[in-house]
């Protein structure tokens, strides 16, 4: 089984609106790519979907050939575009609870990130700011040995310096089973750090290809790239 | 040295001219060993995969070789990093050249030019 993620024809209609039509996409292990897209694209719909927050109209999504199920929540690591820390609890009480609520969690790597941010463990969730707020999400959702991660909008809410920290994070988590997808608009900032891009456009794939091949072939960034072709 | 990466070429093709560039000034010496690749990536902020692609490119190339456990490290042939140096340097005196004729300087010219600049400083 060489794909963590296969879309077939995956169709997902909500009430006046074809959010996602007909996506066909196969997406390898050992792979860090951007899902790239303009606004209201189908980028999160995706995302969910293969958390199992929605379900398709039609056609199917499957990780590791399996539809989202239990099995599919042990390998798959998911930061929504929204975070959902529990605002009473403490920094350590939210490290706590994903250690128990998954086998793949790695309490070290959390607190070492926590320190490296200055973040201490002790401050409850209610006191601290957005974006402060998202690096802790962002943390707890790398500090697990998944095999695939689904980041939605990572580095949208935090500083420049964080940002780097971040991207650092994910090329030092790299390994040759796990795959990442980023969703982002921030594509100058990431695309250093990925193997591939997607862009998706009204709920369908209008590209994928290596971001070295874009370069290579078009003389652009892929940043120049998605302007050119989504402009508005 | 830091790595400078510009964003209209591709990832791959910079990262071997800047590992070349650090073999040829002796950052490491004919002989040495490389970092990781994971550390190298990390260093430069960029995909692992990516860096992996341009040191097998250097080792193709003969400049690098791996050894089976212990990593990769840089040719103990001299000669072979000489000839890099000095297809780095023609790819510079080329970019200088074409430049300068984009000035309207001609090659006689430039030639007295460098010179004169020399003497100057």
């Amino acid at each position: 089984m060489d794909n963590i993620l296969e879309c077939r024809n995956l169709v997902k209609l909500f009430p006046n609106c074809m959010a996602l039509n007909g996506v066909d996409l196969e997406i390898p292990k050992g792979r860090i790519i951007g899902l790239l897209g303009p606004n209201g694209s189908g980028k999160s719909t995706l995302m969910k979907l293969a958390n199992g927050l929605l379900t398709p109209t039609q056609g199917e999504i499957l990780i590791n050939g399996k539809a989202p199920g239990v099995e599919s929540k042990k390998v798959v690591s998911y930061l929504p575009e929204r975070t959902y820390l529990t605002e009473w609890m403490t920094v350590q009480d939210m490290t706590d609870l994903f250690a128990d609520f998954y086998a793949d969690f790695n309490k070290e790597k959390a607190f070492g990130m926590f320190k490296r941010l200055a973040i201490n463990p002790k401050l409850r969730i209610k006191t601290m700011s957005k974006g402060t707020k998202e690096k802790v999400q962002l943390i707890l959702v790398m500090s697990r040995e998944a095999e695939l991660y689904l980041l939605d909008e990572p580095i949208g809410g935090v500083d420049p310096a964080a940002r780097d920290f971040i991207l650092d994070t994910i090329i030092g988590n790299y390994n040759e089973n796990a795959t990442v997808l980023i969703s982002t608009h921030l594509i100058s900032d990431v695309e250093k750090v990925l193997d591939d891009v997607i862009f998706i456009n009204q709920g369908g794939i209008v590209l994928k290809a290596s971001v070295d091949d874009i370069r290579e072939k078009q003389d652009k960034s892929v940043d120049a790239l998605f302007r050119e072709v989504f402009k508005c | 040295m830091g790595w400078d990466l510009k964003s209209d070429r591709p990832i791959y093709a910079q990262l071997i001219e800047q590992i070349e560039l650090m073999i040829v000034s002796g950052m490491y010496p004919p002989g040495s060993k490389l970092p990781s690749v994971r550390d190298l990536a990390s260093d430069a902020s960029v995909n692992p995969n990516t860096m992996q692609r341009a040191l097998s490119q250097l080792e193709t190339d003969g400049l690098l070789f791996a050894q089976r456990t212990s990593g990769r490290f840089v040719t103990e042939d001299v000669s072979k990093i000489m000839e890099t140096k000095r297809n780095l340097a023609v790819e510079q005196v080329n970019e200088f050249l074409e430049k300068m004729s984009r000035l309207g300087y001609d090659r006689k010219q430039t030639v007295d030019l460098l010179q004169s600049t020399e003497e100057e400083s």
